[in-house]
């Protein structure tokens, strides 16, 4: 059953080092302040999982959290490249990256497989490319009915799914709509699960494209207004394009990314403080 | 920065244009971020306004007044028919067959049509790291055809490029056919410069067209292979009015 707590303790109890773990959101709806709240407590040696990592996952690199990255899509959309990604690649800054890469059709069959609860799942992808060769989880199998050559990939074993949604109600239930990328996969393919909400309210109200995760299936759940900023949550907050154009001139030089990381994320108790010490240009007009 | 071309639009707009105008009225596009995005709502907003975006984030149906910057961007879920999971869009939707036309962009491609967007150099030890592939490589190898979007130089039009992140025609030995991939490919190559067609019979790229104040001597020059130009190679249309104020309606220009 569901419980209510800070985000702080949330993360305590159910990110441990060495874990596997997937903060999801695609474009919408990121848990950037777990996120922060990781590299605060200083987790390192994770597996981190996610179909398009981005700023969040360039901290998290930057900062040393992560040993190796399971993705599909590696990039900063719309404003250029993860800086602190790329130097881990090309340079082993600040150390080695293990990288495991997939497409996107590869990962939403594997989130798939995670919720179904299966070992691997299938799909008609991967052939011809060169992932095949340098991602040794992609294989192949033959249709037993039909015979065709279809590519396989393996479940995700996530210690940890972490999410952003909109509302909670006071009994737990998860309610989130939008843009829904594998948010319910995340969390019913996760052996714990972390979910910030906007705000609890006594009841949902129906929304078109709305998803609800039952309280038995989500394990903790923090109260974070804004908590995806600089990503966003529809009807509560607009995406923060600044901040992804912004963030280019963060993160291209290690010494300001390590600066402005201790200015906004060590230094800073929450989420509200990380916000609080931002430059008003990064927040306008978003409704954070 | 775009060169400008001609007093009236830049070369960006002119590829833009073109890149609508290979879209038919009523089809079903998948649309990545960027220039595809860009030519997609035009021609939705022009001679296309039934044409159905579709957006990898899992909006169906999209009608974005503006250029968002993101796949994600609330302005396609708001605008959107149906807005469904990641999982659900590659599976029901791209996989299944139901895409006309798959708009990709590439950091190299070659004249085969295959594309590269994961690393420029060794894979283990790259020069630079690209974002990866997306969706593309299924996007290529599902969507009844696929139309390839570019700015021309010969670091992106290569002989050989460093990675195949999602298959065009392979080396033009009907590679397509031995995997039995569902669509027909790459059929078109839309630059800056001008459109480069598929050629059945020869199996690769072939120059078509060059845009207004562009010469054939320049596109060869700009292309990494020795780049075949078909012998009846013609003009693009300029930019109408109609296009070029829908464009700028878009991007602010």
């Amino acid at each position: 059953m569901t419980t209510f707590s800070t985000l702080h303790d949330a993360v305590a109890t159910h990110v441990r080092d060495g874990d596997t773990v997937a903060l999801e959101g695609f474009t919408h709806l990121i848990p950037f302040a777990a996120g922060h709240e990781i590299i605060r407590q200083g987790r390192k040696n994770l597996t981190l999982v996610r179909m398009t990592p981005d700023i969040i996952y360039d901290q998290l690199i930057g900062m040393g959290c992560a040993t190796k990255l399971i993705f599909s899509w590696a990039g900063n959309p719309g404003a250029g490249s993860l800086h602190r990604f790329r130097d881990a690649v090309e340079r082993g800054v600040p150390h080695k990256l293990e990288i495991e890469e997939h497409s996107h059709a590869g990962m939403a069959t594997r989130f798939a497989t995670s919720a179904s609860g299966l070992p691997f799942g299938i799909l008609r992808g991967y052939a011809g490319t060169d992932l095949v060769s340098v991602t040794q989880n992609i294989r192949f199998v033959q249709c037993p009915f039909t015979g065709e050559s279809l590519a396989a990939v393996p479940r995700l074993d996530l210690d940890v799914g972490i999410i952003c949604a909109q509302q909670a109600d006071r009994a737990g239930n998860v309610m989130l709509w939008g843009i829904s990328g594998v948010q319910k996969e995340t969390i019913l393919g996760a052996r714990r699960s972390i979910v910030l909400v906007e705000e609890v309210v006594d009841f949902f109200s129906p929304h078109v494209n709305g998803v609800v995760l039952p309280n038995w299936v989500v394990d903790t759940i923090a109260v974070v207004p804004s908590g995806s900023f600089p990503s966003y949550a529809q009807d509560y907050s607009e995406r923060a394009n600044a901040f992804y154009a912004y963030w280019e001139s963060v993160s291209r030089d290690r010494d300001i990314f390590l600066s402005w990381m201790k200015d906004h994320v060590l230094d800073t108790r929450d989420h509200s403080e990380f916000l609080s010490s931002l430059d008003s240009s990064l927040k306008e007009g978003v409704g954070v | 920065m775009s060169k400008v071309t001609s007093p009236s639009w830049t070369s960006d707009e002119m590829m833009a244009v073109a890149a609508a105008r290979e879209l038919g009225d009523g089809t079903v596009c998948f649309v990545g971020i960027g220039l595809p995005s860009t030519a997609a709502n035009l021609a939705r907003s022009t001679h296309a306004p039934n044409a159905v975006l579709i957006y990898e984030s899992g909006c169906i149906g999209a009608k974005p007044d503006r250029i968002p910057p993101s796949i994600g961007d609330g302005i396609l879920s708001r605008t959107a028919d149906s807005v469904i999971s990641v999982p659900e869009i590659f599976s029901y939707w791209l996989q299944a067959g139901r895409i006309d036309v798959g708009f990709l962009g590439a950091a190299q491609v070659d004249r085969w049509g295959n594309i590269n967007t994961t690393v420029v150099g060794q894979y283990a030890s790259p020069k630079v790291r690209l974002p990866g592939a997306g969706g593309a490589p299924e996007i290529a190898a599902s969507c009844a055809r696929v139309i390839i979007t570019l700015r021309h130089n010969p670091r992106a039009l290569v002989e050989r490029i460093d990675f195949v992140t999602s298959l065009g025609h392979g080396d033009g030995s009907g590679i397509r056919q031995r995997l039995g991939l569902p669509g027909a490919g790459p059929r078109a190559i839309i630059t800056d410069l001008g459109i480069l067609r598929f050629d059945e019979e020869r199996c690769h790229f072939v120059l078509r067209e060059i845009h207004p104040g562009v010469n054939v001597e320049e596109v060869v020059e700009a292309t990494g292979w020795a780049l075949e130009v078909s012998p009846d190679v013609r003009e693009t249309a300029p930019p109408s009015e109609t296009e070029l104020a829908a464009l700028r309606s878009f991007t602010g220009a």
